[in-house]
């Protein structure tokens, strides 16, 4: 660890140390290209996971803060690039380096309007070709006349920009094709049943075989990081429930936890067991939703109204005690909003009781299947090195063979004195990230027993100042959600609301590699590679 | 036994006191017509009910229960108003083949109808080569789902109609096949003279391990002709939202919709006919007393029932596999189906020279 | 006159003055003994039988499937033929937001509709925006963009509330004309007349 830091230290004499351990290095962005290969190629540093970039505008001026992991030494450098140039502001590219750089660069550009030189697809991702500025900006003109509501449809390009740096230090525009012109391409989604949701994949096709893959997002971006630019801190939690409703627990989790770090709250033992007991079991719902709509997908319908039976069990513990079905809004600064229903600890149980029961009845049904092997066993085969390099977290990860587990790497509120398993598995393939939730559903169940029986008496939710300021500064944190990697980036400038909040979802870089992982098998395979991915739309859009 | 064809022939005899012989078969021709309808469209409706209610009892559902007594007439109202939904007029389509392929696969079920043995002495047609007409007849519909998809100007139809192809061609040969090694058996290819060879013993019984491989192989294939799981994948709904016949609407998806059920039934009638007795009663050598008990049930309820069940295990198929991706569909079909289908010829061939069946 | 179905006592429904208005409006216009007839039998059918669109955007969605599952099972009353073809659907439940990019698309669908083609608007997003109403890129509402037929508020609403909704719709439908053309029809004409889509003749 020490050998780390000095290492970076004697590179980058201007790098300091935050309060959670991340080290801050600022690099101008010229010798930035060649700093992010220093960091992630020198064997003593191995920053090899980019785990996002933010966009900032600092008004004076704009930049990015990369984040990034090493998977070898479990630490966290952030890096900031700054440009002050707010015409045409320009930083160089690292989507050479890190798989899923491309994508996170597009969402700067289309948020910041920042040109990353050197990246291959310079395209606007959420919004669409014609949007007039650049939303996340301070100065964002949001008046409804400049893009408005349109039912005609918009304009599609098959062309992408480029832009490259000339030897001479001047940077030109290219433009290169995405299709080409004999291309048969289909339209799958944005409206089609097994995108889960409204992602759209333009997929050339030789016959059955998939030739190539172009993702567009944004058909259900909602702008909730510039909504919660205008909202008080408790008011931004409630849209963490609606970016991966599955992960609502987990979200809020994330988003308290960095804002009671910033305002030095420190809560209750009891608020801490009952936020985890939440996370595990939105974790057994959320799993058991998957497998219903994964065997849905490769046409096994029976499979869904099996895993909604112990997910409606669920659904029910979590009515009593937060009041709805999904959208609960439960977790809030301080600790939680209400106390658990009383007869909490007897519904868990008696949903610990028939877990297994059924966990075995999906084995047998459809893992056993010789037809469901076929359709899953060795495709869409991601390896580990791919699977860091396209960010790829959560089970999905762990079925490469990536122990990403941000419950174990950095362990947050009680989940280091609890006894539970890493669930890992080597294929990379469909049927391996498949067999890992399941088994994950296993590992959740094996935390609630811990605490089902140990819920701590005490407060449920602690004082918590009426008007919440935080000190000025900048906050990030990861939590576990079902699907991977949740990453709160906080900024605050001393007022009572976030000068930006940066959600960093598990999903936008499932949705990312995908091209990656279907080239070359057939269109069915894409249904069961997109449906063991795992990818929630919304959570993906914000 | 009772037998249907006093009935018919009182009929027959009753229009030629008061008809000259051509018009009476006019006549016949358009009673019989009309009363295919008939059957046609209730057996549909049934179809569509008997799935739904299936289905729901394996995921623990109760299906339609609202409307009449039981949801029984859940399918009347959806045929009144699929009756009156709007026909889309689509720009830049083949008008002529997008109007004509709905009739096509409704026409090929509609034919094969009319050699099914449907009771003692209740069947439209019987002549020498009834079982080859069948298959004749039934393959016409895969030109019909060709043609849908291709005129409807939809990539995803197009993709679905040439998987409906692919599939339709190799799992025809399979039927033919397992079709063949009973006509073996049964030593005629009429649709009569077969049921009337089981009339001491079923054929699955009769030709004991042949025909029982031949049975598995016919209800595989069987399953992959009328398109239904695991072998849907010209329709697969998550992988081309509804397959070849996604641009059609109202009545000319009803066709569709409809004639998938009945090819249903038919792939059971025929599985029936050709392994079950069709509507001969189960009849067991040398027990006389339960042999005169089972001739009690009428011959139409016993080729239902037999239909019935089957389709209830076609329909049990769909609800508990996934679907097979192209490829494996294929691979299935050309290095298992297909060579153990010949093998199984060439064995009841054995059986049949050599006297080994009962 | 009571229009009910059968699952609920007609007391039991709260809109009823909104359902009597519409009966009020039909019998002034009159209508002839045959085609009346006719009209009950085929309006009987067309209430009974109603196959969703499977649209979703998003947690409304969710929702939506707990619906079809065992223990709310829309089954029961014939709503499972959720078809992914919107040529073959008869309603579209709109689960979730639907944002600037999403409009065309949505606009696109209901356009596919065949005739006749109801739109339930399902859940604070699609009603009004709901909590991403302020934002830049979300379409305040549904109603702008299609005629809406029934709404159905919530975050997301829950099963039995799409429950009572659909069975709104189906009251609504028993109440049409089919062969009158009063009422939905020239409001719909009207309503796709002030809203145009370039290059789609309605």
């Amino acid at each position: 660890m020490s050998k780390l830091n000095d290492k970076i230290a004697k590179l980058f004499p201007q790098a300091t140390e935050a309060a959670n351990g991340i080290i801050e290095i600022e690099i101008a962005d010229a010798q930035w290209h060649q700093a992010a290969q220093t960091l992630r190629d020198d064997e003593d540093i191995k920053m090899d996971y980019l785990v996002t970039i933010v966009g900032m505008d600092w008004t004076d001026a704009l930049g990015c803060v990369y984040y990034l992991m090493s998977t070898k030494y479990n630490q966290i450098v952030a890096v900031t690039v700054k440009t002050s140039d707010r015409e045409k502001p320009m930083l160089h590219s690292v989507a050479d380096l890190w798989g899923v750089g491309c994508l996170y660069e597009r969402e700067v550009y289309d948020f910041f309007g920042i040109i990353f030189i050197g990246n291959p697809d310079m395209r606007r991702l959420f919004l669409s070709i014609d949007w007039k500025g650049f939303p996340l900006r301070k100065d964002y003109d949001d008046d409804p006349a400049l893009n408005p509501v349109s039912t005609e449809n918009e304009r599609q390009s098959d062309f992408t920009d480029t832009y490259i740096e000339l030897p001479d230090g001047t940077v030109e525009k290219k433009e290169v094709e995405v299709f080409h012109p004999g291309d048969f391409v289909v339209n799958i989604g944005p409206q089609h049943p097994a995108t889960h949701g409204v992602l759209r994949f333009r997929t050339a096709v030789d016959g059955e075989t998939i030739k190539k893959i172009d993702v567009y997002m944004g058909y259900i971006h909602r702008g909730v990081e510039k909504l919660c630019e205008s909202l008080t801190y408790p008011q931004t939690l409630h849209y963490m429930d609606r970016l991966d409703y599955f992960s609502a627990h987990n979200y809020h989790h994330g988003l308290c936890m960095v804002i009671e770090k910033a305002a030095g709250i420190e809560i209750s033992r009891r608020a801490q067991v009952i936020r985890v007991m939440m996370d595990e079991l939105s974790r057994i719902a959320s799993h058991c939703l998957f497998i219903g709509t994964y065997c849905m997908d490769l046409g096994a319908t029976t499979m869904l109204f099996y895993t909604l039976r112990v997910r409606e069990q669920i659904l029910d513990i979590m009515e009593k005690t937060c009041g709805a079905r999904m959208t609960f809004n439960y977790d809030c600064i301080g600790g939680v909003m209400q106390d658990l229903a009383p007869d909490f600890v007897d519904d868990v149980k008696a949903l610990l009781a028939v877990l297994p029961a059924n966990i075995k009845e999906y084995n047998k049904i459809f893992t056993g299947n010789v037809i469901a092997k076929n359709r899953m066993e060795g495709v869409g085969v991601l390896s580990r090195e791919d699977a860091i390099s396209y960010a790829i977290t959560g089970p999905s990860g762990r079925a490469s063979d990536w122990a990403c587990d941000m419950r174990k790497l950095r362990p947050y509120s009680i989940y280091s004195e609890l006894d539970f398993e890493e669930v890992t598995a080597t294929e990379g393939d469909s049927m391996a990230r498949f067999k890992v939730r399941l088994r994950e559903m296993e590992e959740s169940a094996k935390i609630l027993s811990q605490l089902v029986d140990n819920i701590p008496d005490g407060e449920y939710c602690v004082k918590v100042p009426k008007v919440l300021k935080l000190p000025v500064g900048h906050w990030f944190e990861l939590v576990e959600g079902c699907r991977g990697a949740f990453g709160v980036y906080l900024e605050s400038d001393g007022s009572t609301k976030p000068y930006r909040l940066k959600i960093a979802p598990p999903c936008l870089p499932l949705a990312g590699v995908v091209d990656h992982i279907t080239r070359g098998s057939k269109i069915a395979d894409l249904i069961t590679i997109g449906g063991s991915l795992d990818y929630i739309v919304p959570d993906m859009d914000r | 036994m009772q037998d249907f064809s006093i009935i018919t022939d009182a009929i027959h005899s009753f229009l030629l006191t008061y008809l000259p012989g051509w018009l009476t078969v006019t006549v016949e021709c358009v009673l019989i017509g009309v009363g295919l309808l008939l059957v046609y469209a209730l057996l549909a409706l049934f179809y569509i009910y008997y799935e739904r209610k299936v289905c729901a009892a394996f995921q623990c559902r109760l299906g339609p229960n609202r409307v009449g007594p039981w949801g029984l007439l859940q399918s009347f109202a959806d045929m009144f108003k699929i009756l009156i939904k709007e026909l889309i007029q689509l720009n830049n389509i083949d008008k002529f083949l997008f109007a004509l392929a709905p009739y096509l696969v409704i026409i090929a079920s509609m034919l094969a109808f009319a050699v099914l043995p449907w009771g003692n002495g209740l069947q439209i047609i019987d002549f020498n080569i009834g079982i080859f007409f069948l298959i004749a007849v039934s393959s016409i519909g895969v030109l019909g789902i060709l043609l849908a998809g291709w005129s409807s100007n939809n990539k995803f139809t197009l993709i679905g109609a040439l998987r409906s192809g692919a599939q339709m061609v190799s799992y025809e040969l399979s039927v033919g096949l397992s079709v063949i090694t009973m006509v073996c058996l049964a030593g005629t290819m009429s649709v009569g003279g077969i049921v009337d060879e089981q009339s001491d013993l079923w054929f699955i019984f009769k030709g004991h391990v042949p025909a029982i491989i031949a049975f598995i192989i016919y209800m595989i294939a069987g399953t992959a002709e009328c398109n239904r799981g695991p072998f849907d994948l010209p329709e697969a709904e998550s992988e081309l939202t509804a397959g070849y016949h996604t641009e059609y609407s109202g009545i000319h998806f009803g066709f569709f919709y409809l004639a998938e059920y009945l090819n249903l039934f038919i792939v059971s009638g025929v599985a029936s006919l050709l392994f079950l007795g069709g509507w001969m009663p189960l009849h067991i050598p040398g027990w006389e007393a339960f042999n005169h008990i089972m001739d009690f049930i009428p011959s139409v309820i016993w080729f239902l029932g037999k239909a019935f069940l089957l389709s209830f295990v076609i329909i049990w198929f769909k609800w508990t596999f996934p679907r097979l991706r192209i490829d494996q569909m294929l691979l299935l079909e050309w290095k298992y189906l297909l060579p153990i289908g010949l093998f199984n010829l060439a064995l009841m061939t054995c059986v049949i020279v050599f006297g080994w069946h009962f | 006159m009571e229009v009910t179905t059968k699952s609920m006592p007609y007391e039991a429904f709260k809109d009823n003055e909104y359902i009597e208005k519409l009966v009020e409006e039909l019998k002034a216009s009159g209508t002839n003994v045959i085609v009346g007839t006719l009209d009950k039998l085929i309006n009987w059918g067309r209430s009974n039988s109603l196959w969703p669109l499977t649209f979703a955007t998003s947690c409304c969605g969710i929702e939506f499937v707990s619906l079809g599952a065992a223990r709310f099972d829309m089954a029961r009353f014939g709503w499972e033929v959720a078809r992914a073809s919107p040529r073959q659907a008869d309603f579209m439940m709109v689960a979730g937001t639907i944002v600037n990019r999403m409009v065309p698309v949505f606009r696109r669908l209901y356009d596919q509709l065949a005739e006749p083609k109801y739109v339930i608007a399902c859940g604070s997003c699609a009603i009004s925006g709901g909590p991403f109403r302020r934002s830049y890129h979300v379409a305040k509402g549904i109603e702008d963009i299609v005629p809406v037929d029934v709404f159905v508020p919530g975050c997301p609403p829950r099963p039995e509330a799409m429950i009572y909704g659909i069975m709104q719709l189906s009251r609504k439908i028993k109440v049409e004309k089919f062969f009158g053309g009063v009422n939905r029809q020239e409001k719909q004409r009207q309503f796709l007349a002030e809203h145009p889509v370039e290059g789609v003749e309605d």
